[in-house]
């Protein structure tokens, strides 16, 4: 029984490729009962994001298995093979473990440390496990891997600090104001910059969005979509008497809010602080407004330096966090290999003894004469037979420290003295 | 008895801000809620410390300097607790509790003899006096350590710095928002605290008011903290300007308190060592 991942991700592929590769979610359920379908799968997950597109199985054989998912991939999104083919990452046992359990803590995310991975990946475990289609080892497997993401969580900082520029601001927003609710924010601009900003903020939380822009209309347009307030461009100081927190992201080419300005503003608002967010190139507030008291001033560059400072953090705690996914997938693995063992000795010994006993009969019903003393003596003989064969191999498998061969001589003995699958009644007893 | 109430709660106040700091390095809530139980447990046994030097004294326990600053930490212990309901200000926890076992040790390197009564302060008016004066200096001591915060985090944010003291302390709009709050409960408590004073004194020496170093001293503070009130409330004066004003008060409330005991000549010399 062989643990299998085949799939691609943002490293490997690039997007032209990985969204022709993507399932749908409401396709999930369909194509993981297709899948399922495979005579060589025993259980089977699909995680599919924008950045990654992972099937997870369990198979009897590897090399089969895998031709038919790639088989299945090619057949299911009809796209030849050879177009993804080289884009495709095939991974096989403990590394299975190990992927599973950094992608769960966001280890293996294009953003390290961005939690959402968690949610997709409990998702799709949530659709296998409707579909039928996950079993013991998925179960486990998956379970073990949400265990880690929250260990990850708590004993790292690997989620604490904001890497994207917009989190960044938001986070510093925080700072100042406490949180977003019931703050006012003025965009000045109408572009996609600031569009993103107020959606960035309404999810946030912000009372109210005023807009302003050197076409009326445009910001009139945009304050609607916002259910915000639009204000006429000669009238922005009313808006930065009002506003707590300023994002202005316009094309002009000179300052359109100076120091003595905000001085003055500053005054009306009787000093209550404000926070001015400037992401346009050239800028559009004098570096000097930032000196005034109660007046926090970042522009774009200030952003992408705090952001590229927490990235750095991250990476630190990555590390801390790769040591306790070695130490869960150590973990994992013992299990996954004990799991076979037991019912294979059982079944082993089972095998013996039965062609023991038929020999036994046969032979005494060839010799029906023989005493009861001579019967005892034979029925001794042949046990302390089997038993003297089986004492090695079995000591073999019991032993701890083969742990990295004993998969090997589980498959071995399985396939040389054709014992029957497991049942999965056999294998929950290991659980 | 209370000698030994009075021990064990400033090996607790050590342990406490021991945790308190641990928590701001290691950011676990389980040292956090652990130092506010030592501390809680410390201010138990600090209460019993000043309760049982009561009985044995047969007085309210404030009448020299040993006696009061075990008074003025057990006060500021208290005002730490109640702000910890309110306002989740971990760090908050680390100064204050500094703070309160610094002034225990004080205590404890002077002389702590229980003495027959001076007769001035046979009076009803004393202990009052000496509470709301001490209260007030409490609450004080809380905008202090604020404003303290304050200007660490406003420096983080103006230099752009968002790293590892950024992230342990809290948002401005909370630390000033507390000062506020502590100006509005610490000015009428420190106008009750002169006021009473000056009724004792009529008692005392048959005068309300007598120039004394320490009633200018305390006139000096209470112009201090108006002033500070009223350009709150009339120009904003908040934010940064709030947190200096609450530092300068509190330097004002300490002179006051101690600077004039330990300097300057006059009447609160019992309080003296």
């Amino acid at each position: 029984m062989q643990l299998i991942i085949i799939g691609l991700n943002h490293k490997t592929a690039p997007i032209e490729v990985r969204e022709k590769l993507t399932f749908q979610e409401s396709e999930v359920g369909k194509a993981l009962a297709q899948a399922h379908s495979l005579p060589s799968l025993k259980e089977n997950m699909i995680l599919s994001t924008c950045n990654r597109v992972e099937i997870y199985a369990i198979s009897q054989e590897t090399e089969k298995t895998v031709r038919d998912l790639k088989d299945f991939l090619s057949r299911y999104h009809e796209l030849p093979l050879k177009e993804f083919e080289k884009s495709l990452y095939l991974l096989v046992g403990e590394e299975v473990v190990r992927h599973i359990f950094r992608v769960a803590s966001s280890l293996d995310s294009m953003v390290v440390g961005e939690p959402q991975i968690l949610g997709q990946l409990k998702s799709a475990y949530t659709l296998a496990t409707e579909s039928g289609t996950s079993g013991l080892i998925l179960h486990r497997l998956l379970h073990r891997a949400f265990h880690v993401a929250k260990r990850v969580r708590t004993e790292t900082r690997i989620g604490d600090s904001a890497v994207s520029i917009s989190s960044v601001a938001v986070d510093l927003a925080e700072r100042i104001f406490g949180g977003l609710e019931q703050r006012a924010v003025l965009l000045i601009g109408a572009g996609e910059m600031i569009e993103l900003a107020a959606r960035h903020l309404m999810a946030g939380g912000v009372e109210k969005i005023l807009v302003t822009n050197r076409t009326y209309d445009r910001a009139v347009s945009l304050a609607g979509q916002f259910n915000g307030e639009a204000i006429r461009f000669e009238e922005m100081g009313q808006g930065l008497k009002k506003a707590d927190i300023v994002i202005s992201a316009t094309d002009a080419s000179h300052y359109l809010i100076n120091r003595e300005q905000t001085v003055k503003v500053m005054k009306d608002r009787k000093q209550k602080p404000i926070f001015f967010i400037d992401i346009a190139d050239p800028r559009d507030v004098e570096p000097g407004v930032g000196d005034i008291e109660n007046v926090y001033l970042y522009n774009i560059d200030d952003l992408q330096k705090v952001a590229h400072e927490n990235m750095k953090d991250r990476e630190k705690e990555a590390r801390r966090a790769e040591a306790i996914v070695q130490e869960e997938v150590t973990k994992f693995v013992h299990w996954f290999q004990s799991l076979e063992i037991t019912p294979t000795l059982i079944a082993l010994k089972n095998k013996f003894e039965e062609i023991r006993k038929r020999e036994l009969e046969k032979m005494l019903s060839i010799h029906p004469h023989l005493s009861e003393k001579e019967r005892q003596s034979l029925e001794a003989l042949t046990s302390a037979i089997v038993n003297k064969i089986l004492h090695d191999p079995l000591t073999r498998l019991k032993q701890k420290d083969e742990e990295t061969m004993s998969d090997f001589y589980v498959d071995a003995i399985r396939a040389l003295f054709q014992l029957p699958d497991l049942t999965a009644e056999e294998r929950r007893e290991e659980d | 008895m209370n000698t030994y109430f009075f021990n064990l709660s400033s090996l607790f106040y050590l342990l406490g801000t021991l945790a308190y700091l641990s928590h701001i390095i290691f950011l676990k809530d389980l040292l956090s809620r652990m130092a506010t139980l030592i501390v809680s447990i410390g201010f138990t046994s600090h209460s019993l410390a000043i309760l049982t030097r009561y009985v044995e004294a047969g007085y309210t326990p404030v009448t020299n300097l040993h006696e009061s600053l075990s008074f003025f930490a057990w006060m500021i212990v208290g005002i730490l607790l109640i702000a910890n309901l309110k306002y989740k200000i971990k760090v908050l926890g680390a100064f204050l509790t500094c703070i309160a076992l610094i002034l225990m040790l004080f205590a404890l390197a002077l002389p702590k003899e229980i003495l027959p009564l001076a007769p001035v302060l046979r009076s009803f008016w004393h202990p009052f006096h000496v509470f709301f004066a001490f209260l007030g200096n409490a609450v004080f001591t809380l905008a202090f350590c604020s404003g303290i915060i304050y200007l660490i985090q406003e420096h983080q944010l103006k230099s752009k710095k968002m790293g590892a003291i950024a992230k342990r302390l809290p948002s401005l709009k909370v630390l000033d928002d507390l000062n506020y709050r502590a100006l509005t409960f610490g000015f009428p408590l420190l106008t009750l605290g002169i006021i009473t004073g000056a009724v004792w004194a009529e008692y005392a020496w048959g005068r309300y008011w007598g120039w004394d170093p320490k009633e200018t001293w305390s006139l000096i503070t209470w112009f201090l903290y108006a002033a500070m009130l009223h350009q709150r409330l009339t120009v904003g004066w908040r934010g940064r300007k709030a947190a200096i004003m609450a530092i300068v008060g509190f330097l004002s409330v300490m002179f006051t308190f101690l600077g004039v005991n330990l300097l300057l000549p006059g009447l609160h010399a019992y309080s003296n060592w």
